[in-house]
């Protein structure tokens, strides 16, 4: 979450963003671009038509290195890491003994290591927990002088390989070492927003160059934190400090998937109790999808109560989908609530607003297969 | 056409007749973002100076909207329901808020004319 009162840090592309006219905010510790001066509304949908540039470099990117380190990693993650092949990577949670999420993560098999991109507001919980899980010959090497850069749409992976061919082979979720407009880069085909595209890692003195390279391809153009929001919302996806935390689990965040089946049946992972008994008695909340009705959106916080009734939840991420022209919401409802089609109130302002319970992605996905 | 006044808030303020039209700034439009929907009073309501009777919702973040004088609400632009997005690109027309009838002759006194609120607008950047 944005802390105004911290020292605000700048990303290898702030200069770049400034150029471009950004609009400069406080986020995670960062002086982050909101929006360029298109606008939120048509920098979403250009990435839903086309391909957006958006520097995630704020986030956290390290290394995990010598024998056994899939095995270490799964320490603290109820993820498999160990069966994740060379070339491959997966989304997961890193939880707490108590079984909240500490965080949650990308981790990728390099063959000879394993490569970790963790939240920006997260990195300084995450980094020095893996770290004291580590046995002896494993170590993570934190890589703060790198950059990362996402190209997301439609037209993203097209766009930038006609600067390196081989990342249009890329299979969803695979990763490989290329060289982009002659900048050494990690790419991997994932994102956060439910589009086809591609997230680049590269050294913070390449950053700029990078960046410009792929703002030159046609169809190409910056998008802000803003559009990163609805595009990731309108896909379903959780953004760590609104829907999940420490006091959310796997199981009532609706992340079980993350949890692999041989780790499920092990227990052998940090708050592998709770999880086990929420799956067995089932948890008493779920994060479900929500859409309002009519055009009012209906933002973090606003509380969720059954119709006429008590209060039985709250949304914790809610705004205006551009793409899905309407408004849309993440939060928890009281268990007997969650089915899809429920009939909710939101409470905005004090005021009753009628509200379903929906199935996400509010956007179909339109990842590459 | 009377003169346009400004508030601290970021509305303006046209008094003819007894009848004051309020709408958001062009600078508040743009702080705001792609305006999405907006909640306006109820006519008939009777509102103090200061007080948030209207909400505007952005992509982004949603924002309170004040009476800058005392009255009563006698009409809304019931037309943003379906074109909200006049408040971004016509703020100062067709993207009025509403309007609100005062029986005090000098309610815009204490507002800033358009030089003293652009000198305003500056201090925020």
């Amino acid at each position: 979450m944005a802390d105004s009162t911290d020292a605000v840090l700048e990303t290898p592309l702030a200069g770049l963003h400034r150029e471009l006219g950004g609009r400069m905010v406080p986020f995670a510790g960062y002086a982050m671009p909101v929006q360029y001066p298109a606008g939120i509304m048509a920098e979403h949908l250009h990435c839903r038509a086309a391909a957006s540039l958006f520097d995630v470099s704020h986030m956290g990117q390290a290394e995990l290195v010598g024998e056994g380190a899939a095995a270490a990693l799964e320490r603290a993650t109820p993820a498999d890491v160990q069966v994740l092949k060379p070339g491959r990577q997966k989304y997961g949670l890193l939880t707490l003994d108590d079984g909240g999420i500490l965080d949650d993560f990308m981790v990728a098999n390099l063959g000879d290591r394993l490569f970790l991109v963790v939240n920006a507001s997260r990195k300084h919980l995450d980094f020095p927990r893996i770290e004291s899980l580590l046995p002896a010959g494993v170590t993570l090497k934190p890589l703060p002088d790198r950059a990362l850069i996402a190209l997301q749409g439609p037209g993203a992976v097209a766009a930038i390989a006609t600067l390196a061919p081989g990342i249009a082979e890329l299979a969803f979720m695979g990763v490989g070492h290329f060289t982009i407009a002659g900048v050494p880069a990690l790419v991997s085909r994932s994102g956060y927003t439910g589009e086809d595209g591609v997230e680049v890692s590269v050294a913070a003195e390449d950053a700029e160059g990078f960046a410009r390279a792929l703002l030159a391809l046609p169809g190409v153009l910056p998008a802000g934190l803003g559009a990163r929001d609805s595009l990731r919302l309108e896909a379903g996806l959780c953004l760590y400090g609104n829907d999940i935390d420490e006091t959310t689990s796997p199981v009532e965040a609706a992340l079980t998937w993350t949890i692999g089946k041989r780790r499920r049946m092990a227990g052998d992972f940090p708050g592998a109790a709770r999880v086990a008994q929420e799956l067995a008695d089932g948890t008493t909340r779920l994060r479900v999808g929500i859409r309002p009705e009519g055009r009012q959106p209906a933002r973090g916080h606003t509380p969720v109560h059954a119709p006429g009734g008590a209060a039985i939840g709250e949304i914790t991420s809610g705004g205006f989908g551009p793409s899905l022209n309407g408004p849309m919401a993440m939060g928890y409802v009281a268990r007997e609530h969650a089915a899809d089609g429920t009939a909710l109130e939101l409470m905005v302002r004090g005021k009753p607003l009628a509200a379903r319970v929906a199935p996400m992605p509010f956007i179909p996905h339109r990842y590459a297969r | 056409m009377s003169e346009t006044k400004f508030t601290s808030d970021h509305e303006w303020v046209r008094l003819d007749g007894g009848v004051a039209t309020i709408g958001i700034t062009d600078h508040a439009q743009n702080a705001l973002g792609d305006v999405v929907f907006v909640d306006l009073p109820a006519i008939g309501r009777e509102v103090t100076a200061g007080e948030a009777i209207a909400v505007v919702e952005s992509v982004k973040a949603a924002s309170d909207v004040y009476a800058p004088i005392a009255g009563k609400v006698v009409a809304v632009n019931a037309a943003l329901a379906d074109t909200p997005g006049a408040i971004n690109s016509a703020p100062t027309t067709d993207g009025w808020f509403f309007k609100i009838e005062t029986s005090d002759p000098g309610a815009l006194d204490g507002l800033m004319d358009e030089t003293a609120y652009a000198a305003f607008v500056d201090t925020l950047a």
